[in-house]
């Protein structure tokens, strides 16, 4: 059973002059333990995709499906619920909230979802620990690196039992070598059976997936085949078509 | 790639044998870059010949042979170190070439030229982007030889973004016809075979 499927979903914006369609009839699915990334140039409905797949926005047609369960039969608690408990995010400028500190913000999805707060901040500290940032616990968002609030933000996407994880732009702020690290833990959520999905521009984020997949004027445009292992760079590759 | 000022960097650290050379050679390019033993002794003759090493003169040429490098070899190699390699023309590449040849064939889609190779390339990318998952954490020289052809392929692949989009523009928007007074610099742009 896939985590994530989107079925022939479509979004459109507006009306009449000023009707734009984000989306339109995209199929894709993630499984648990798959890292797909979703590339396209800015107003190819990428984010968009993303904000439905999170329950964040409604589809105009078409169905979103976590974990086997349509969205559109949910609640809105039960979509707050799925929110807290079950689907991370990353987004490119990090999202912590100033006035926590790393450990308060990694614990707070648990502590809103009812998890007692001692509770709640010994899972943070073991996501933290996991990511290398258990010395930094205790500081607030304002006196960690880019790099740092980054992985809080990570710690903070995949603590509890998440099953799937949202990324968008997750290192578009970072230098090559943080950006490196982000996509690093991320693969390694995945390794763990989290199924992720990453946007971006950038070939060198898409490249960590093991499928990426083209997004051009809100359709999906092509996909790359499944991933050949690194040995096959050793022996020479007539590229595409000849 | 020079072999040449590659051995003498090996041999700047201390005096070694050919066999230790070519073993030190791939390890330090993350073994990306294969040699066989011939290349190293025939690169050692010459630089020899040329006075940048010397050997200890016992026996034959073999594996027994130590060498060191000179004086003039050190100078060399600092010389070569800092010498930019020439980027100052662009190549004729077959990449760009097709792109263009694309917009000029009748019923062909010149995006979904651009896209099988976008595709080409990211499938290539991701290849690079498993091998330094997973063994290029701890080996610093491979890590360094992914890294230039990550960044290489990655500004192919923004090349073609970059002629989507503009391609997209000018479909919708044609340029305005270029003022008489502008300079040809276009002439003046070498291209290298």
């Amino acid at each position: 059973m896939s985590v994530l499927e989107l079925r022939g979903v479509s979004k459109v914006y507006g009306e009449g002059p000023a009707r734009v369609r984000a989306l339109q009839r995209v199929d894709l699915a993630v499984e648990a333990g798959a890292l797909v990334a979703v590339m396209g140039p800015s107003g190819s409905g990428k984010s968009t995709l993303l904000t439905i797949a999170g329950s964040l926005e409604d589809p105009t047609s078409g169905e979103v499906l976590v974990c086997g369960t349509a969205l559109s039969g949910m609640s809105r608690n039960q979509r707050a619920r799925l929110r807290r408990r079950t689907i991370g995010y990353v987004f490119q400028d990090f999202n912590l909230l100033a006035g926590l500190s790393a450990a308060e913000n990694v614990a707070l999805p648990l502590e809103l979802d009812g998890t007692s707060v001692r509770k709640a901040r010994a899972a943070g500290m073991r996501a933290l620990e996991e990511l290398g940032l258990g010395e930094r616990a205790s500081r607030y968002p304002d006196e960690l690196s880019g790099g740092e609030r980054q992985r809080v933000a990570i710690a903070r996407a995949v603590v509890g039992d998440r099953r799937l994880l949202l990324a968008d732009e997750p290192s578009g702020a970072l230098d090559s070598v943080n950006g490196e690290a982000v996509m690093r833990l991320i693969r390694a959520a995945c390794r763990q059976g989290v199924a992720g999905v990453v946007v971006t521009h950038d070939a060198q984020l898409a490249s960590w997936a093991d499928r990426v997949v083209f997004l051009r004027d809100g359709r999906v445009a092509d996909q790359t085949a499944p991933a050949a292992g690194p040995e096959s760079l050793l022996t020479p590759s007539p590229g595409p078509g000849q | 790639m020079s072999v040449r000022h590659a051995l003498l960097a090996l041999l700047s650290e201390e005096p070694k044998y050919g066999l230790r050379l070519r073993e030190e050679f791939e390890a330090g390019t993350g073994e990306v870059w294969p040699l066989n033993v011939g290349q190293v002794y025939t690169t050692l003759q010459r630089l020899e010949r040329d006075g940048l090493v010397e050997s200890d003169g016992s026996g034959e040429d073999g594996p027994q042979k130590s060498f060191r490098i000179t004086p003039d070899g050190q100078r060399e190699l600092a010389g070569w170190l800092r010498t930019p390699p020439d980027l100052s023309s662009p190549p004729r590449d077959e990449l760009v070439i097709k792109v263009l040849v694309a917009l000029r064939v009748p019923g062909t889609d010149v995006h979904e030229v651009i896209q099988v190779h976008r595709r080409y390339l990211v499938e290539l990318m991701q290849q690079w982007t498993r091998l330094k998952e997973d063994e290029a954490e701890f080996d610093l020289g491979l890590a360094l030889v992914v890294d230039a052809e990550l960044f290489r392929l990655d500004s192919v692949v923004r090349w073609l973004d970059a002629a989507d989009s503009r391609l997209r523009r000018a479909a919708t928007e044609p340029p305005p016809p270029p003022p008489a007074s502008l300079p040809r610099l276009r002439r003046r742009i070498g291209v290298r075979p």
